[in-house]
């Protein structure tokens, strides 16, 4: 596992961007770039990526990058990525379509879907926020159960959509779940995708101070604490077999998670909820570990 | 009694408009500037026994729109220019199959992401044939807070008498405006219900209703048999489909038609003010509108006489307005904001009777009074103007 002090020197994110303060957005997107050595063409739909990438002249990217329509990251990438090969211009050069978990789980998974059965050659990375935070904070389908946004004001009722269980469904090569706030484990799974050809799915946990209702200096702590919870889980399924990696591996070698009810505490998303909904979550988040233990314990079996 | 007087956001006002119409149900995505609509109906709804729900996308939006109307609940959608794009398939398919719903599109700059916080006429043109083959709409379009709310009640009313999809062509300035208003209460408005058709389930068939006497569409789960396509269909048969006829899909298509614009007169609304002795109009919709009656003021002042007329209804286009205009004025000036969609037509309307001059902006700022001024002083060019606007 690489340790963040080994990873490369080069930078394809520059110094300063239009993200909200304490985005961990950025973080992710430094170890992704470098991963790839910023041999990349981006393919992003509207999202806080586009933002957070800027505007002319004050551009926070130095990879190329194309804005598309809405539903189209990975369609998008599927021509781009055919364009590439038919132009001979293929050869170590990835195409990386990058959504939010909006873009990604709920308009964009047609498209999604649609590339992943044709096992299309590029890299798909989900950021996800947990909700629409572009357009400030509307509930999508990955918005955790109790959050409130401002289309769920009393608390969405709905358990998130597990796009990285149905992305394993459409049996691509690779697939895996990370969080921009361990940038080791970010750069080890890109790294790794890198070098496997087909289509590759990764979920990137992205911690949103105003979206979620915390202090932009807690943006590390809060991010590291959904993994400690169990909540996001860091693993990652190649070829069908199986793997806890990073914190999620020394959590299940421990075997001691945190209460969710300490995550939930911290973000001002849930506040009011009763005991009885933060026990259900609990409850949920411990059956979904059980089976990452089981699938753990027994990497190839599913 | 109304409402007591309070400052309401323009999209907030749509969303009270949709609930004193009657509405109950909303579906839709979240989409700059319309968000705040389904905002205010995420919370409102559920108050007044209605049902809210966020879509995964504009296609599945009005798809469940169009299901809702169906099952007979009054039912909108709102969303901008790139969710307006995707819901067209679904709009010519409320047209064909006569599903009152209604639609509402908070302009902003395009094509494709374009700028999103900006406001645009750009619009206009794809409400009235955005969607794919010969159809008739009917398209409304708010020039203040308090219009937001009673072209909504409006359009409401117009989806069930005409058994239609109706437009709301709000924009980005008019959405996010606040404005002082007094919104009215359900007693003083007038609200159309669904209703069923006046004769009983066995004896009704949908050839009974006719371009004069449009009856309800009956609802899913009534006491009628309900079929329905986006295919072409036999009135006379139930409504089930019949594509190898040329006559049913002639028939088809002219009853869609004229089922609207035997009643243009009746749907077209516009206000004219100043208009009895204006030899210069300013035809001017939407936000814009309220440049062109600052400039149509500020010209009154300077002593020319200039008129304004203002469409509320921009589809079906106000045909008897614009011609009685043609007669009388020497010169229509057309500001707006996208490059001659509605000028054209104008153009196209007066026929040379007078002088059309197109002023149009895409850079997604507001036309100022002084741009229509300017183009009025051009008209008057003999007139001495005081220089102070």
């Amino acid at each position: 596992m690489t340790k963040i002090v080994d990873l490369p020197e080069g930078e394809f994110v520059l110094s300063g961007n239009r993200a909200c303060a304490g985005c961990s957005l950025g973080i992710g997107l430094r170890a992704i770039t470098k991963a790839l050595d910023g041999q990349m063409v981006m393919t992003v739909p509207a999202s806080c990526l586009t933002v957070l990438g800027g505007m002319y002249p004050v551009s926070s990217v130095t990879v190329p990058w194309i804005n598309v329509a809405f539903a189209s990251t990975a369609a998008a990438a599927t021509g781009v990525a055919a364009g590439l090969r038919a132009m001979g211009r293929a050869d170590g050069l990835t195409v990386l379509a990058m959504a939010g978990d909006g873009g990604t789980g709920d308009i964009g998974i047609q498209a999604l879907s649609g590339a992943a059965e044709r096992n299309e050659d590029f890299i798909y990375l989900c950021y996800d926020n947990e909700a629409y935070m572009n357009t400030g904070t509307q509930r999508s389908s990955h918005t955790p159960r109790g959050a409130r946004t401002t289309t769920t004001w009393a608390g969405k009722r709905e358990n998130p959509k597990d796009m990285p269980a149905i992305m394993e469904a459409h049996g691509i090569p690779y697939v895996a779940s990370t969080s921009a706030v361990y940038p080791d484990d970010v750069y080890d799974k890109v790294a790794k995708a890198r070098g496997i050809r087909g289509l590759r799915y990764i979920q990137m946990s992205t911690a949103c101070p105003p979206g979620w209702g915390f202090d932009p200096r807690d943006t590390v702590r809060l991010g590291k604490l959904a993994v400690q919870t169990g909540l996001t889980v860091l693993y990652e399924v190649q070829n069908g077999v199986f793997g806890l990696t990073s914190a999620s591996r020394t959590l299940a070698q421990a075997g001691r998670r945190r209460p969710v009810a300490e995550l939930i505490a911290a973000q001002g998303r849930f506040k009011g909820m009763s005991d009885e909904d933060v026990g259900e979550i609990q409850a949920w988040i411990d059956s979904r570990w059980e089976r990452f233990m089981a699938r753990e314990a027994d990497p190839a079996g599913h | 009694m109304p409402q007591p007087r309070r400052l309401v956001e323009g999209n907030e006002a749509v969303a009270e408009g949709a609930i004193a119409a009657g509405a109950r149900f909303f579906a839709g995505y979240p989409i700059t500037p319309s968000t705040e609509i389904a905002e205010v109906l995420s919370r409102r709804l559920p108050q007044v026994g209605g049902h809210f729900v966020q879509m995964e996308d504009e296609i599945a939006s009005i798809g469940a729109v169009i299901g809702a109307s169906l099952a007979g609940a009054k039912a909108l959608t709102a969303t901008s220019g790139p969710g307006f794009s995707l819901m067209q398939e679904s709009i010519g398919y409320a047209s064909m199959a006569q599903v009152p719903c209604v639609i509402v599109d908070v302009m902003r700059g395009g094509p494709s992401t374009g700028l999103p916080t900006e406001p645009s006429q750009g619009d206009v043109m794809q409400a009235r044939w955005g969607t794919h083959g010969e159809h008739s709409i009917i398209a409304l379009v708010p020039s203040s807070v308090a219009e937001c709310f009673s072209l909504t009640v409006e359009a409401f009313n117009l989806s069930e008498a005409y058994r239609t999809p109706v437009i709301l062509l709000s924009d980005a300035t008019i959405g996010h405006m606040r404005e002082a208003v007094a919104l009215p209460t359900r007693d003083e408005l007038r609200v159309a219900e669904r209703g069923e058709p006046d004769v009983e389930p066995d004896d009704y068939d949908d050839v009974m209703s006719t371009v004069d006497n449009i009856m309800p569409r009956p609802a899913l789960g009534s006491r009628y048999a309900v079929h329905v396509t986006g295919l072409v269909y036999d009135r006379s048969r139930g409504g089930v489909p019949s594509t190898g006829t040329p006559s049913v899909a002639e028939g088809l298509g002219l009853y869609l038609r004229e089922k609207i614009y035997h009643h243009r007169d009746a749907i077209a609304r516009v206000e004219e003010l100043e208009m009895e002795d204006a030899e210069v109009a300013i035809f001017a919709y939407g936000s814009v509108a309220r440049s062109a009656r600052a400039a149509m003021k500020w010209a009154r002042r300077q002593g020319v006489k200039v008129g304004l007329v203002r469409p509320i209804t921009l589809w079906p286009f106000p045909m008897a307005a614009v011609d009685h205009m043609a007669e009388q004025v020497r010169t229509i000036i057309v500001p707006e904001m996208n490059l001659k969609q509605m000028s054209w037509e104008v153009q196209a309307a007066v026929g040379g009777r007078a002088k059309v001059v197109d002023h149009g902006r895409i850079d997604g700022k507001l036309i100022r009074p002084e741009e229509i001024q300017n183009l009025i002083r051009r008209e008057f060019y003999y007139h001495h103007f005081e220089e102070t606007a």
